[in-house]
């Protein structure tokens, strides 16, 4: 370490490497010269810094005992207002803040204005000795050969090919962590149950919806009828069904063959949920008869069977086939006829199964 | 030392209090060994080493402050109906996990207070973990004998997006749940086993009632577990490593330049785990962090404009809305051999990310590959002295910051008033050229600042003063560097291209080509340091006003 503050850099304790081996480099001139702080030289200032320190100190108490106050004095009781919480936590925080600010810039504060600050080399040394690595490399070749396991190909394919397999338990002990997927993804709660015709119903009320209700612009979030009284899986059932359901002129709808009479005088209903990674498509632009996903803003267009025209998604959302009932409520003729939401492996298969 | 452990006769009796009790304790369950090596254990100072500590003290805060809200969650699905004091939710049907989240914050003292420390904590925990690795890269600290800690690094890095994403989940708001959702249709698409994974994930079909349960258990249990196992590991390597130094003089591969642990470095560190802290506390007090009461609780319909991930997971959101589903005519879903493969969610969530983190993780070998440069480095390089490396990280950098902008590409058009579709078009287009562009730039600035270097150290710093000499002509004086700044510009190594070699049969392998190739390109653009001879040169034609200046610089002191 030798006496820094004499200025002299053959004192500093290091050993210039550079330029050993290569001429034409400038020589490392070792750590520089100590310089001397004013706490170092001039005892008032030293004084002074103390003084801080033990004020920072001190401002860490005043943190602690504000914590404590707003613990203690503010009570939540049974009708506490969103003031009084903030009020709490503000003051809470501050406490805490003050606590632990006061005790970190005093000890910092304390450590570079008052403890020695000369900075000291230390040798590295290598990670390994030459010695330690033969005996340690002969120790391993001694441990192999002492195994016979070179000798014995027998004894080390067996147990090779038992620790292949031992971890397949390990693996199948988690298949019953869910069920297998099946069908469940193909259907939704739409589907007619004994012969009924599922109504439409507002999202989340459950009531139903007159197709003289639904005047052109307008847009209904929808749910199936009895999925509110369902007694349980109500979100499940809620995450494949949701629909969106809006009325056009009907002349600017473009059904293709087979699906003319999916809509009822303009009314068009579509699943709600993203063919992208399933979101649900909750914004609607009238003037447009866009639909946007809010999460990665896949757009789809109403006018045109909603094929996708912007964004990650690549398929068009599902559309619901509806007609009137006789009290002239709005209902479903029939499940989708795809499945719904993000594509999936079987997704295909599915789409196949529900066609035939 | 044997004298020193027999109790008749101590030839060393301790002066301090403190002292004492270490020798209490020695005595009965040995120990002096260890406080001799690390006692005066010796640390390199630089704020840049800052980070790493920040992380280390997040984890520590977020260990507190998770175990005091572990004693009110409860990771229930099943359904309730509030009775707590928040008003607006009053009846309403929700998740007990959610309830009980609302019950922290607003019925528990000290409970949305402790909340808000988690999350800031662990948004501070994966930002000061990725600003360490940047330093780590830029500074070329992953070298040999490093590489090995480099990977438990990135190792905690994924491990902290994992523990940051599977806690933002618990609370069941709706915020959470859709992005719960997003991961559900993910996972859907992995060929083959996507749809098993996520209803082994789900126990059945979307949301169920088993994932905020399953999610808890990896968050509280199994992540942090893991991250403390990597910790260790990193903290055990950096002992054996020794801290590296930034370069100056005195400092060299062979020693480390610092202050010794006790007393300055213990209670610098120590003094920071406070600061961190009182830090956190503050963001907590004044600044809201995921009010889950705003958000209501999970139901599958509504959706709210604008949301966002926690900040680490933005990249991959990003990458996922910048994917084209349809170009043109062309589909990226389509039916392979009866199934079905949606390429346009597939690739957005596994490649950008893969690619990042598999040149993460090999970069240290692929560079020593190229450099064969096999030799221990303990001395930092600056970043501007290794401009091909340095040009490799910014574009990376911006490469992920063009995704994790895509994150925000509907705040960007709403706040900017410009339209959504072009900002998702620019930012596509930066997606491939940015990372181009960022990295020509970013090489051409770190040579130039060498060369600056290289001006200053042959030179001397500009002093903005000018003086008219006796044939009138006027210069401005340039103060020479004392020795100790002019080695820190000129202390380092500037390596040629090595061309390729035959291997020992004679042959130049394709693959050697390859290296020797990629060699030239890593270190084709070169600034050499100055050297003492140049430096005679430049007095020799700078005389006069050199001498003016160590004139006026003698003065001064």
């Amino acid at each position: 370490m030798g006496n820094h503050s004499d200025g002299s850099p053959n004192h500093s304790g290091t050993v210039a490497t550079a330029g050993q081996n290569e001429v034409e480099k400038f020589q490392d001139p070792g750590i520089p010269p100590h310089r001397l702080r004013l706490a170092d030289t001039d005892p008032k200032a030293a004084k002074r810094a103390e003084r801080q320190v033990a004020l920072l100190f001190g401002v860490s108490v005043v943190g602690t005992l504000i914590f404590l106050v707003a613990y203690f004095a503010i009570d939540l009781g049974a009708d506490t207002s969103i003031a009084t919480i903030r009020l709490q936590n503000a003051l809470l925080g501050l406490g805490t803040a003050f606590a632990m600010l006061g005790i970190g810039t005093g000890i910092v504060h304390w450590a570079k204005a008052l403890m020695p600050d000369h900075e000291v080399s230390e040798e590295r040394h290598p990670i390994r000795t030459e010695e330690d690595r033969l005996a340690a490399v002969r120790i391993v070749d001694d441990i192999v050969e002492e195994t016979g396991i070179k000798r014995r190909p027998l004894i080390r394919n067996t147990l090779l090919g038992a620790v292949a397999l031992a971890p397949l338990p390990a693996i199948a002990v988690f298949g019953d962590l869910g069920p297998r997927p099946d069908q469940t993804l193909a259907h939704t709660m739409w589907a007619p149950q004994d012969g009924k015709l599922k109504r439409l119903t507002r999202d989340p009320d459950g009531t139903p919806i007159k197709a003289a209700d639904v005047t052109i612009g307008s847009a209904f979030h929808v749910i199936p009828e009895g999925l509110n009284e369902l007694p349980e899986g109500k979100l499940n059932a809620k995450a494949k069904a949701v629909v969106l359901l809006m009325r056009l002129d009907p002349a600017s709808l473009n059904p293709s063959k087979g699906r003319e009479d999916w809509s009822y005088n303009g009314i068009v209903a579509y699943s709600k949920i993203c063919t992208h990674v399933g979101c649900p498509v909750a914004l609607y632009e009238q003037q447009t008869h866009h639909l946007l996903c809010p999460c990665h803003q896949s757009t789809f267009d109403l006018t045109n069977e909603c094929k996708v025209i912007f964004g990650p998604a690549s398929r068009p959302l599902p559309q619901l086939p509806i007609a009137v009932d006789a009290e002239g409520y709005l209902v479903a003729t029939s499940d989708f006829n795809e499945p719904v939401g993000p594509s999936y492996w079987e997704r295909d298969e599915h789409e196949r199964s529900i066609k035939s | 030392m044997s004298a020193a452990s027999r109790a008749e006769a101590p030839a060393f009796v301790a002066t301090t209090k403190a002292g004492r009790i270490t020798d209490f304790v020695d005595a009965r369950v040995g120990g002096s060994g260890i406080l001799r090596e690390f006692g005066r254990k010796v640390f390199p100072d630089h704020w840049s080493f800052m980070f790493g500590e920040v992380a280390l003290y997040s984890f520590v805060i977020l260990l507190l402050s998770g175990t005091f809200l572990t004693f009110f969650f409860d990771p229930s699905m099943a359904e309730t109906h509030y009775a707590g004091s928040y008003l607006p939710m009053k009846n309403v049907e929700m998740s007990v996990a959610y309830s009980s989240s609302l019950n922290i914050s607003f019925d528990i003292r000290g409970g949305l207070f402790m909340r808000q420390v988690h999350h800031w904590a662990a948004l501070l925990f994966v930002a000061s973990i990725g600003v360490h690795m940047l330093r780590v890269f830029f500074t070329g600290a992953f070298r040999k004998p490093r590489e090995m800690n480099w990977v438990v690094g990135s190792v905690l890095l994924i491990l902290a997006m994992a523990a940051g994403f599977t806690g933002y989940s618990l609370p069941d708001d709706l915020l959470s749940g859709n992005g719960l959702r997003i991961i559900d249709g993910v996972i859907k698409s992995i060929p083959v086993v996507g749809t098993y994974i996520s209803f082994f994930l789900f126990g059945g079909e979307f949301p169920g009632t088993a994932v905020i349960g399953r999610l808890y258990t990896l968050h509280i249990l199994l992540v942090p577990a893991l991250i403390l196992l990597m910790i260790v590991l990193h903290l055990f390597m950096v002992v054996v490593h020794k801290h590296t130094q930034y370069p100056g003089p005195g400092r060299n591969d062979g020693n480390v330049v610092g202050y010794p642990l006790g007393p300055v470095y213990a209670a610098k560190a120590g003094g920071f785990f406070f600061i961190v802290f009182g830090v956190i506390a503050l963001m907590a007090a004044f600044f809201t962090i995921n009010p889950i009461w705003n958000y209501g609780p999970y139901d599958p319909s509504p959706v709210s404009a604008g949301t966002q991930p926690d900040w680490y997971i933005g990249f991959v959101d990003g990458a996922l809305r910048l994917m084209p589903g349809v170009i043109g005519n062309f589909h990226f879903e389509y039916v392979i051999f009866g199934h079905t493969l949606t390429l346009n969610v597939l690739l957005p969530a596994l490649v950008p990310a893969g690619i990042l983190f598999t040149v993460m993780f090999m970069y240290p070998w692929i560079e020593s590959w190229v450099t064969k440069d096999t030799r221990e480095h303990h001395v930092l390089d600056r970043p501007r002295n290794a401009p091909t490396r340095t040009a490799i990280g910014v574009a990376g950098f911006v490469w992920y910051c063009v995704m994790w902008a895509a994150a925000g590409s509907d705040l960007i058009a709403t706040n900017f008033h410009v339209s959504l579709n072009d900002v998702t078009y620019w930012l596509r287009t930066l997606f491939f050229v940015g990372p181009i562009i960022a990295f020509i730039v970013a090489k051409r600035v770190a040579l130039a600042l060498q060369r600056k270097d290289r001006e200053i150290a042959l030179h001397g710093r500009e002093t903005g003063r000018i003086v008219r000499l006796p044939h009138g002509e006027f210069i401005e004086v340039h103060a020479p560097l004392d020795e100790y700044k002019r080695y820190k510009l000129v202390g380092f190594e500037s390596p040629a291209p090595l061309p390729a070699v035959p291997n020992d049969h004679g042959v130049v392998t394709r693959k050697e080509k390859r290296r020797a190739f990629l060699s030239r390109w890593f270190f084709e653009d070169r600034v050499a340091p100055a050297t003492p001879a140049e430096l005679e040169a430049a007095h020799g034609h700078h005389g006069p006003a050199v001498e003016a200046a160590e004139e006026s610089k003698s003065l001064s002191h």
